[in-house]
């Protein structure tokens, strides 16, 4: 796997697919990364695991199907977090995903 | 290819992630079909409810309702419908994917969606509701079919019950079994009494089952009822049926069919059978079995001109019973598939101590056989027992009818010439005309026994000029029927006359009955002590009958002609 946060050759399937509405994939994507790093936030501040582990599941969905790899395994390990009800660590994880979702959409946002 | 050129599917997907939503859209309607959209598992019933997706796409996790939930709601409102739900999961998720199956699931699709599996499993989907499209469409017109099938059995059962009533096999005599629903496997056992008193049987066995089996059954029973109120000899009866079948039905069915005519007066049994196994005659005082052979075609094989309606006859004792099946008793298989077979059915009668219970002896033995195969419809069996005129008359099966009666006088006279004599039996033409004189339907088969009498003895000793004394032992009995047959062939001149005249005021009637013919006549001086002798062979009990039934007989000139009144 290559340093890019997203897969090169999949993005390109992507946009085959979406077509002229490839940029509008990547703004829906935005806006509900966004909104889904709050809700972990939140989940985390609260202490609700299964909310945690709810939103962290649909964040790692919509990051694999970006095929942004990494950012999907940070977003599994929230999500067996929240599973298993240890959030110790979370916060730091929440940090690492926040970088990590940066990346990407740097990376989306610059094609 | 060719499943694009299909109308296009509605696909519902239900998925909470916006942009995930998004890329499924695009992909089902590249493919050109219509996507529907709902973002968690309430709205997807709601589209559901509204639109009756063909294809649902449903994410497992999602707000207010989950995809498992969702699932299950769906198909339990799907019913027999196909809807294929097509669970949206992440790689890495073994156990959530049981739950999926378990909640009724037909297929998964594994981020990241790939344009070409899905468009793979769509297909797949689109041809799997085809099939169970054609499936339920077949299914119910298999039903449907089914159903009008029952329902025409049963209008043709009903129908048939109509025209095949039980005529007369209610007689004292007669004990029979037939599957109520005999006539679809093609059985047919009719029974009627002509106006002379004779008791008519058939038991008719149709190639093939089903209304195809039951098709000839109707023509059949019709006819036969028919003639024999007309009063016609057995002989007639099977010759017009099988005219009459030969006409009707296809090549490949027809009926084998075994006929008979018992004469409780004369004590003598005619038998006609074709394509049946021996019917038995057995003997009540020593107990043995006459086998009656099948020497015939079945009924409907034969052109007219090529059929032959020889008959066999038998005297018969009161006691003497008459046994008629179809092939199905001797062809009745047990588990193993061996045959009852004509030895087994031989055994009971040898075994038999009480001819009264030959009958039960023989359902219950051919049943224990067939027991384990349940194949007891195809059985039919008659017993026909000689009895006593008396007995058969006083059943009540002659039912009077009251009739208002008009005075009224009239005569004619009947003249046959050898050609007709040769070659029909002239009563049933006289029978039509007297049955239908008012009130004498009561005492019909009386009149016709004198009828029959006087017309068999202008013929066979008049014209014929055959010598009852040959009757008297039983071999004689055949040479006196073969020299019978040979001088009817032969004869070339005669005639035989009836003069009729009828007298009624209202509430007496009279017939009084000329018969002449053209023979040499005898000497009548001795009549009366023939009547009076206690010894009585077939002729001159034919003659008592004569005298009991008329209310006077008068022999006329040389003997040749004979003058009888009869009085109701």
């Amino acid at each position: 796997m290559s340093d890019a946060p997203v897969d090169n050759a999949a993005l390109q399937e992507l946009r085959e697919i979406m077509g002229e509405e490839f940029d509008l994939l990547v703004e829906v994507f935005v806006t509900d990364s966004a909104k889904r790093l709050d809700a972990i936030e939140q989940a985390i501040e609260q202490n609700d695991a299964e909310s945690l582990k709810t939103t962290a599941h649909g964040f790692k969905g919509s990051a694999l199907n970006i095929s942004a790899a990494r950012l999907t395994a940070l977003c599994r390990e929230l999500e067996d977090m929240g599973r298993s009800h240890q959030l110790a660590g979370a916060a730091d994880t929440l940090a690492a995903v926040r970088d990590e979702y940066q990346a990407v959409k740097d990376y989306l946002l610059a094609l | 290819m060719l499943e694009d050129a299909d109308p296009p599917l509605k696909i519902l997907i239900a998925d909470d992630s916006n942009s995930d939503r998004l890329l499924l859209r695009r992909i089902v309607q590249t493919q050109g079909h219509v996507p529907l959209q709902a973002a968690d598992g309430v709205e997807a019933i709601e589209v559901f409810e509204a639109e009756q997706p063909d294809i649902i796409l449903l994410d497992a996790l999602m707000p207010r309702l989950d995809g498992f939930e969702t699932a299950r709601y769906i198909k339990s409102r799907s019913g027999e419908h196909f809807i294929p739900i097509i669970f949206l999961t992440s790689l890495n998720e073994a156990d959530s994917l049981a739950h999926c199956l378990e909640a009724g699931g037909d297929d998964f699709l594994t981020k990241p969606y790939n344009n070409i599996i899905l468009h793979a499993k769509i297909n797949a989907f689109k041809r799997m509701l085809k099939m169970h499209m054609t499936l339920q469409q077949q299914r119910d017109q298999i039903a449907a079919n089914n159903q009008r099938l029952i329902q025409e059995q049963e209008i043709a059962k009903r129908t048939f019950d109509k025209v095949a009533h039980e005529g007369s096999l209610n007689a004292p005599n007669i004990r029979y079994t037939l599957s109520p629903m005999a006539i679809f496997n093609g059985d047919v056992l009719l029974a009627s009494i002509r106006p002379n008193g004779n008791l008519c049987v058939l038991l008719g066995d149709f190639t093939g089952h089903g209304l195809s089996a039951a098709i000839g059954a109707m023509p059949l029973s019709q006819t036969f009822y028919s003639m024999v109120n007309k009063g016609f000899a057995i002989k007639d009866i099977v010759t017009e049926l099988n005219r009459k079948l030969k006409e009707l039905l296809p090549v490949g069915v027809f009926c084998c069919a075994v006929a008979m005519d018992m004469d409780f007066r004369n004590k003598l049994v005619e038998v006609w059978a074709g394509g049946m196994p021996d019917s038995y005659l057995y003997r009540q005082h020593d107990g043995s079995i006459v086998n009656i052979p099948s020497t015939h075609l079945a009924l409907g094989i034969l052109d007219p001109q090529q059929f032959r309606a020889n008959t066999y006859v038998y005297a018969m004792d009161n006691g003497d019973r008459l046994f008629l099946w179809s092939d199905g008793i001797i062809e009745a298989a047990d588990s193993e598939g061996e045959l009852f077979g004509e030895q087994r059915l031989q055994a009971i009668f040898a075994e038999n101590s009480d001819p009264g219970h030959l009958f039960d002896e023989i359902n219950q033995t051919v049943n224990r056989f067939i027991a384990e195969t349940d194949r007891s419809d195809d059985l039919s069996v008659a017993e026909i027992t000689m009895v006593d005129q008396s007995v058969f008359d006083s059943h009540g099966l002659l039912v009077p009818r009251a009739v208002e009666i008009t005075p009224s006088d009239w005569s004619f006279a009947f003249e046959v010439h050898p050609l007709s004599l040769r070659t029909a039996d002239p009563l049933p033409i006289l029978q039509k005309i007297l049955t239908d004189l008012p009130g004498l339907r009561p005492r019909s088969g009386e009149l016709f026994t004198v009828l029959s009498e006087l017309y068999s003895n202008a013929l066979e000793h008049g014209l014929l000029g055959l010598d009852s004394a040959i009757k008297v032992s039983p071999q004689g009995f055949t040479r006196y029927y073969k020299e019978r047959a040979r001088r009817l062939h032969a004869l070339a001149e005669g005639f035989i006359r009836f003069d009729i005249d009828y007298q009624t005021d209202g509430r007496n009637s009279r017939l009084a009955l000329v018969v002449s013919d053209s023979g040499k006549g005898f000497d009548v001086s001795g009549m009366a002590e023939v009547v009076d002798s206690d010894a009585i062979d077939y002729s001159g009990r034919g003659l008592q009958l004569i005298y009991a039934i008329c209310s006077s007989v008068e022999y006329l000139g040389n003997g040749s002609q004979v003058k009888v009144v009869f009085e109701w």
